[in-house]
């Protein structure tokens, strides 16, 4: 890139906060996703929302694509940069705005981390419940575009559930505002609902407004233990089909079981085929009704054990077996996918099938735990990218593990984005016509077509 | 370029551990510079990508990625909490190592580490010559804390609260000891360390103290060395092996059942880098192998071994911990040197953060003094926010750094090693 502009951007975000080296300029040219990096020109910081806005217009006027990137923890390879495109980096952003109690909302800048937002709501006594698996390191910024969801999602919803509105730059670097700091508001195109998802296609994020609820004031958590993946995932269906929504809901299968168990030794059944760790929550009549009842469907599908926290320590035990099956799985190969792919919940028995058989196949080791009460699984592939046969394998795994998601009316993905990764398998869920729509909209609100460029349509 | 491309060569050497890194990127929940800058350069996953662009011959400015591997404290935080397990501590010390051969060492370190470190004598006589005459340079500005500052302007020094070089050190005070295993029936090496010895001897006072209350028998050597982790770390490994041979000379002429110090940085070293990082004559590995097994945090030892267990509390002294990255990550010891405030009769109060860094990281406190006040200014709050009056640790180079930022603030918090604590107690208790 030129001195020239260079020396533009510098004069917007100040010289601190410019990145030309090529050492820094490589640090941000990947992200989480199992995916080539691509080199950018150019790293900025901006820490003004004016500072954002006037980058984005230098970005159009000069045709350089631009990717904004927040804790690059995507796994879609949605915050890879363009070749020789400009990275615009939030934690410059990072500033909580407001914390209304009255009316139970929140004004951030995107760059604030998910984790430390959810702890400043708590302190006031408020809930913000999506926690996406990176909660500890991701953006709110990241969160919206990605749409991200976490293991709440089956009783509290995922990101797009919590945003009210989104202010946001045009390529022209106007600010667009959309939403509102009301429970209901229909003024004009819903704006902020086609912003959360976008993956930084459609424009940049100045200020988000977030909803709180009030906290649940009970919870109660168990672990049930199955001897087949099959009567796991019957008893999953039962729970929801006895009008029971648990706020989370997940399944590991006995893989992913022992990899824990050999990592944590806290104790797991290695010999089960199947875990559910589940926890309701509530009002305290509401909780102790719902875990009996909990209870007695697990046992009548066939539960072999089932363990109730009697405390916050047990809570814990269980819950640590949860956030220990990615670390666990991952520690065991070199590379590890992690994918996705999402059905109808009533569809988890047929997906998890589907995922054994892929698994043989294929010749690969799956290790598969997720959401199961939302129908998001995570079948994690572990292999070694440098083994050229065995990535092809696993390339044609993923192909499969999509098609049979989609055939059984699910999704290509629930929580992690089609960024780069999944782009090419957008008309499969869709069609063309979607996607032509997609490209035209985009076309027309970013002509030169340099907001985050191959990202979702291609 | 031939030059670059064999530098990728020696970083390709890396590749089964640099594959590892799944670049999740939740090491920047937990990285201290990183907390500061905000820069992917500085946190784990960065300097991992750049190690492996180096070795993919993708990037060319070989300099500029020393220049950021060396932006590290080296805490190790970032690999006790890695999810994919990255052992990110040998990476880095090879990089340097791979480095440091490739740039060579600087005039400074060499002239410190080759010139100093790897002749323990001349090392003794310098710092000798320096207690005696560094009260013309510098001017007390803390009696409690012991800290002074410079008269004038000194480069190296710049504007540092630093504790002195003791009047006389331990190694004049115990030139050496030899004692039998007492009524415990048991023997132990004590490994001084250098700060230890020259700045804070009275560290190793108590804890000789408590061992001989304790009926343990010591074996203390003349002569002993540096650890070698300022050379290793700046990837000098010659001087590393150098100084671990040396020191493997003076403690196999003894018998004990554990090697203990008092500097967390040291048991680590001796426990965890000797054995792996070690390229000196082969026939040394078993026996480095058995030292290193026996070695121990003080602590750890009177906790573990001698059942050293909490008393109600029996003074006014109000004290907080700061666990020194090198046992908390390193080595996974937190609850004994608590047990040991406790076991002093002290009233324990838990910081917040008392497991993040202090922010010294030996030379990166010199080369990034900034950076370093930076962290250790958050830590002297989060010290401070405690409500507490002294500050206890298990390393001296965190009491170093810690004294410079509680002294800045005028805390008028004391800052003590742990074992300070409880060979007080037991004077107390006559």
């Amino acid at each position: 890139m030129n001195d020239s502009i260079i020396k533009e951007f510098a004069a917007i975000v100040g010289d601190e906060n410019v990145m030309a080296s090529e050492t820094d300029r490589h640090t941000y040219s990947y992200d989480a996703a199992v995916l080539d990096s691509a080199m950018p020109s150019l790293v900025v910081r901006p820490d003004t929302s004016e500072a954002l806005g006037k980058t984005v217009k230098l970005c159009n006027d000069n045709g350089l694509p631009l990717t904004v990137r927040g804790a690059g923890t995507n796994l879609s390879g949605g915050t890879i940069p363009h070749p020789g495109g400009v990275v615009v980096l939030t934690n410059g952003l990072n500033r909580i705005l407001e914390i209304n109690q009255e009316d139970l909302y929140a004004v951030v800048e995107p760059g604030v981390i998910t984790a430390k937002f959810a702890a400043a709501a708590a302190a006031c006594g408020l809930f913000y419940p999506p926690d996406p698996g990176s909660q500890t390191v991701s953006t709110l910024g990241g969160n919206v575009a990605e749409n991200a969801g976490g293991l709440r999602g089956l009783k509290y919803g995922v990101t797009k559930d919590y945003v009210m509105g989104v202010d946001f730059w045009d390529v022209n670097g106007n600010l667009i505002k959309t939403g509102s700091r009301t429970v209901k508001c229909v003024s004009g195109y819903n704006l902020a609902g086609l912003m959360v998802g976008s993956e930084g296609t459609l424009g940049v994020f100045d200020k988000l407004i977030l909803k709180l609820i009030p906290p649940p004031k009970a919870s109660k958590s168990m672990m049930a233990i199955f001897s087949s993946m099959k009567a796991a995932s019957e008893t999953v269906s039962a729970i929801i089909a006895a009008r029971i929504i648990p706020a989370t809901l997940e399944i590991m299968d006995n893989f992913t079981i022992r990899t824990v168990e050999n990592f944590r030794h806290a104790g797991l059944p290695t010999e089960a085929a199947a875990l559910l760790l589940i926890e309701v929550d509530g009002h305290p009549g509401q909780v102790a009704e719902e875990a009996a009842l909990v209870e007695q469907i697990c046992r009548e599908h066939g539960a072999s054990e089932l363990k109730v926290a009697r405390d916050a320590a047990e809570r814990d035990v269980i819950w640590q077996a949860r956030r220990d099956a990615l670390p666990a799985l991952a520690k065991l190969k070199p590379t590890c996918v992690l994918e996705d792919a999402t059905v109808p919940r009533s569809k988890i028995p047929a997906m998890i099938q589907a995922l054994e058989d892929i698994s043989r196949e294929f010749k690969l080791t799956i290790g598969t735990f997720g959401h199961a009460g939302d129908g998001n699984l995570h079948p994690t592939i572990l292999t070694d990218r440098r083994d050229e046969q065995e990535w092809q394998r696993v390339e044609k795994a993923i192909d499969e593990i999509f098609k049979r998601a989609l055939e059984l009316g699910g999704t290509l993905s629930g929580e992690h984005g089609i960024g780069l990764a999944k782009a090419k398998y957008l008309v499969l869920e869709t069609n063309r016509g979607t996607l032509d729509y997609c490209r035209r909209m985009k076309s027309v609100l970013d002509p030169k077509n340099i907001l985050n460029p191959g990202k979702i349509i291609g | 370029m031939a030059n670059l491309q064999k530098l990728a060569q020696l970083f390709k050497e890396l590749d089964d551990q640099l594959v590892s890194c799944m670049r999740c990127g939740m090491c920047q929940a937990v990285c201290p510079v990183f907390a500061q800058t905000g820069r992917e350069a500085d946190v784990t996953r960065g300097k991992l990508a750049l190690l492996d662009g180096l070795a993919r011959e993708m990037l060319a400015d070989a300099a500029g990625v020393n220049e950021k591997l060396n932006r590290c404290l080296m805490c190790g935080t970032c690999q006790a909490n890695c999810p994919s397990g990255v052992k990110i501590m040998d990476i880095f010390l090879k990089a340097r190592a791979i480095m440091t051969g490739y740039f060579g060492l600087s005039k400074t370190k060499q002239a410190i580490f080759r010139g100093m470190l790897a002749n323990p004598r001349l090392f003794n006589a310098l710092t000798g010559m320096g207690a005696i005459f560094q009260g013309l340079f510098t001017k007390k500005v803390d009696d409690m804390l012991g800290s002074s500052c410079a008269r004038f302007n000194a480069p190296l020094v710049g504007d540092r609260h630093f504790n002195t070089l003791a009047a006389t050190p331990l190694r004049k005070i115990v030139p050496e000891l030899d004692t039998p295993a007492g009524a415990s029936g048991i023997r132990v090496a004590f490994f001084t360390g250098c700060v230890i010895d020259k700045i804070f001897p009275h560290v190793g006072e108590a804890a000789l103290q408590v061992l001989e209350q304790k009926g343990v028998g010591v074996f203390l050597p003349s002569n002993q060395a540096c650890c070698g982790i300022p050379a290793l770390s700046s990837g000098d490994g010659e001087t590393f092996d150098k100084l671990v041979a040396m020191n493997l000379q003076r403690f196999t002429t003894g018998e004990f059942d554990y090697l203990l110090t008092t500097c967390a940085t040291c048991t680590s070293t001796i426990k965890e880098l000797w054995p792996r990082m070690f390229k000196g004559d082969p026939a040394h590995s078993i026996a480095i192998k058995v030292l290193a097994d026996k070695t121990m945090d003080i602590s750890q030892f009177l906790v573990d071994i001698l059942g050293v267990k909490e008393v109600p509390v029996a003074n006014g002294r109000k004290v907080t911990y700061h666990d020194p990255c090198h046992l908390k990550n390193s080595l996974g010891i937190t609850a004994q040197p608590r047990t040991m405030i406790k076991a002093a009769g002290c009233t324990f109060k838990e910081m917040q953060e008392a497991g993040s860094c202090c922010g010294c990281g030996g030379s990166f406190n010199v080369a990034h003094y900034d950076l370093s006040k930076k962290i250790g200014s958050r830590k002297a709050e989060n010290i401070i926010d405690s409500g507490t009056d002294t500050l206890a640790t298990s390393c001296p180079a965190c009491m170093l750094h810690i004294t410079d930022m509680l002294s800045r603030k005028k805390a008028g918090i004391e800052v003590k090693h742990v074992i300070e604590l409880y060979a007080d107690s037991m004077k107390n208790q006559g």
